[in-house]
């Protein structure tokens, strides 16, 4: 049976949202950028240097094996969190790094001039730069898979490009632009008929529903910490273990090694082989808390939430005049993020509005330029909603887009 | 400085039908910048006549009310001056312009332009730019 989701109580775990903007109650819906955090993490993170500081992986005394351990556990929590194996289970600063390792110990070996890339055009700029770099140095080429006007896949076309065998096809399970939860499994089951290797950016998916990689059997998976209640700079990279194997490192330096010599070095076991160097390792602690939270609240009534969220955001939003919503129109389709417009108004002149009223909303072009061109737009408002957001907030954020409406005589 | 006062009528009338909009072919000068952190692109083209005077200013780009506004009103000002005239222009002219104050992040936004066109003027003129101005 489903409790009922008791967003108040939620709401009282993140000392943020307690916080005033101009005079007004804090209305945060930037989560899509980076979530708040729950008091649990902050205590985890303060706690961990006010007792267990110490260096992982080395040295014999009593904190540096409390340290290890508690790193070894957020692994496994985190590991454990999207079905993976702790030795599956990479930490790396952010999910643009998974990417950028992927980029270069599993993918650049196998382009050669004229191969190519496949991404899609929702991808932000994270998933588009690193295998830009990579394509301009081996002479490859990158393609897209297009989207129709409502902002989702084109799935015949994928599947063209895909019978065209490109050496890698890395895509969003969710966009952070239009809110479209792409049919995952269904692309990564295309692409591997095809033999073709996928990573799946988990930034916006992650965080919000439940993702099982062993049901999805993604090659490669990467999500950020920051996100999903937990500190920024740590992220995840989930790979399979027979490609983690195969792989050569990525960064060099301690940690990472099991033995050297003046003149070489073999690498570590998996997962360390790819942890160069002393990791983050009380954001690592602070992730594990994070994933311990999200977990007691459960993904399921999470997802829920949010949905109830979004649908109501989408039926209120609809009905401001002059605002035109970019992406699915129904919200089941759809992630807690909604991208949208005012009249002819660039998206900074409305947010500075909303901000003014303590509405903190994105504007821009949410790091993914090139989308913005394929649909047309300089740039949009976002909303993005999480664990904590409410109807009532929604409604303020409503309001004060109805002032800038008057203030820009829309 | 709330929303109602800093978008006044006339920086909506600027942003809404903006003055020297457009591209000139083979200008004398032509630059572009972008602000990264929001977005904004502002392109200035100019055509000097034979005193040096600005004969022909020209923008395009996109952004907000303020970046766009802003260059509307600098290109106007600009139009017919002496090249060296840009080197005098400062920050609080162009907010003099605008007609309001900014600060933090929205001040890179109204000087984009001002930007631009120093660097163009600078570049002609065969000198370094003294400040950066946004």
């Amino acid at each position: 049976m489903a409790r009922s989701y008791d967003v108040e109580r939620v709401r009282e775990d993140f000392p943020i949202l307690k916080r005033k903007v101009h005079g007004k109650l804090l209305v945060y819906l930037d989560s899509a950028a980076t979530s708040m955090k729950p008091a649990v993490v902050i205590k985890t993170i303060e706690d961990f240097y006010k007792t267990s500081n110490a260096n992982i992986h080395r040295g014999l005394h009593t904190l540096s094996e409390e340290a290890t351990k508690e790193y070894e556990d957020a692994r496994r929590r985190v590991a454990a969190f999207i079905n993976a194996d702790a030795k599956e289970t990479i930490f790396v600063r952010n999910a643009t790094e998974g990417i950028n390792l992927v980029g270069r110990s599993f993918v650049a070996s196998r382009v050669k001039k004229g191969d190519v890339i496949l991404l899609t055009e929702m991808e932000h700029h994270s998933n588009i730069v690193p295998w830009q770099m990579l394509a301009e140095e081996k002479g490859g080429e990158l393609k897209f898979v297009p989207i129709d006007e409502e902002g989702s896949l084109d799935l015949k076309k994928a599947k063209e490009l895909l019978a065209q065998k490109p050496s890698f096809f890395s895509f969003a399970h969710v966009s952070n632009v239009l809110g479209t939860v792409n049919p995952v499994k269904e692309l990564i089951k295309m692409a591997h008929e095809f033999k073709v290797p996928v990573l799946v950016d988990a930034c916006q998916s992650v965080p919000h529903r439940r993702v099982d990689v062993k049901e999805l059997e993604c090659d490669f998976l990467v999500f950020s910490g920051h996100k999903m209640c937990g500190p920024s700079g740590i992220g995840v990279l989930f790979g399979k273990r027979e490609l983690l194997e195969k792989m050569s490192p990525f960064l060099g330096g301690g940690d990472m090694i099991k033995e050297v010599s003046y003149q070489r070095f073999t690498a570590n076991d998996l997962p360390w082989k790819f942890e160069a160097g002393t990791p983050n390792i009380e954001g690592a602690v602070g992730l594990g808390a994070a994933v311990e939270y999200l977990e007691k609240i459960g993904m399921e009534r999470i997802e829920r939430h949010e949905r109830k969220i979004t649908e109501y955001a989408l039926r209120k939003l609809s009905k401001v005049r002059g605002v035109k919503i970019v992406g699915p129109k129904d919200g089941k389709a759809r992630g807690g993020v909604i991208s949208f417009n005012l009249g002819d108004m660039h998206s900074h002149d409305v947010t500075t509005v909303l901000d003014e009223d303590g509405v903190a909303v994105r504007s821009g072009h949410h790091c993914a330029q090139p989308l913005m061109d394929r649909l047309g737009i300089v740039s949009a408002g976002r909303m993005s909603f999480y664990v904590y957001t409410t109807k009532k907030e929604i409604d303020v954020a409503i309001k004060s887009l109805e002032r800038a409406r008057r203030i820009f005589k829309i | 400085m709330n929303a109602e006062e800093m978008y006044q009528e006339v920086i909506l009338e600027h942003y809404r039908s903006p003055r020297n909009f457009g591209v000139l072919d083979s200008p004398t000068m032509r630059v572009r910048d972008s602000n990264p952190a929001c977005g904004d692109v502002v392109e200035v083209m100019i055509n000097l006549g034979k005193d040096k005077k600005i004969e022909e200013i020209k923008f395009c780009g996109k952004g907000c009310a303020i970046s766009q506004a802003a260059a509307s009103m600098l290109t106007e000002f600009l139009k017919g001056k002496d090249i060296k005239v840009v080197k005098e222009v400062t920050k609080e002219d162009v907010l003099g312009m605008l007609g309001i104050e900014l600060s933090g992040i929205r001040l890179k936004c109204a000087l984009l332009s001002l930007k631009v066109v120093k660097v163009a003027a600078y570049a002609y003129l065969g000198q370094e730019a003294e400040h950066d101005y946004a």
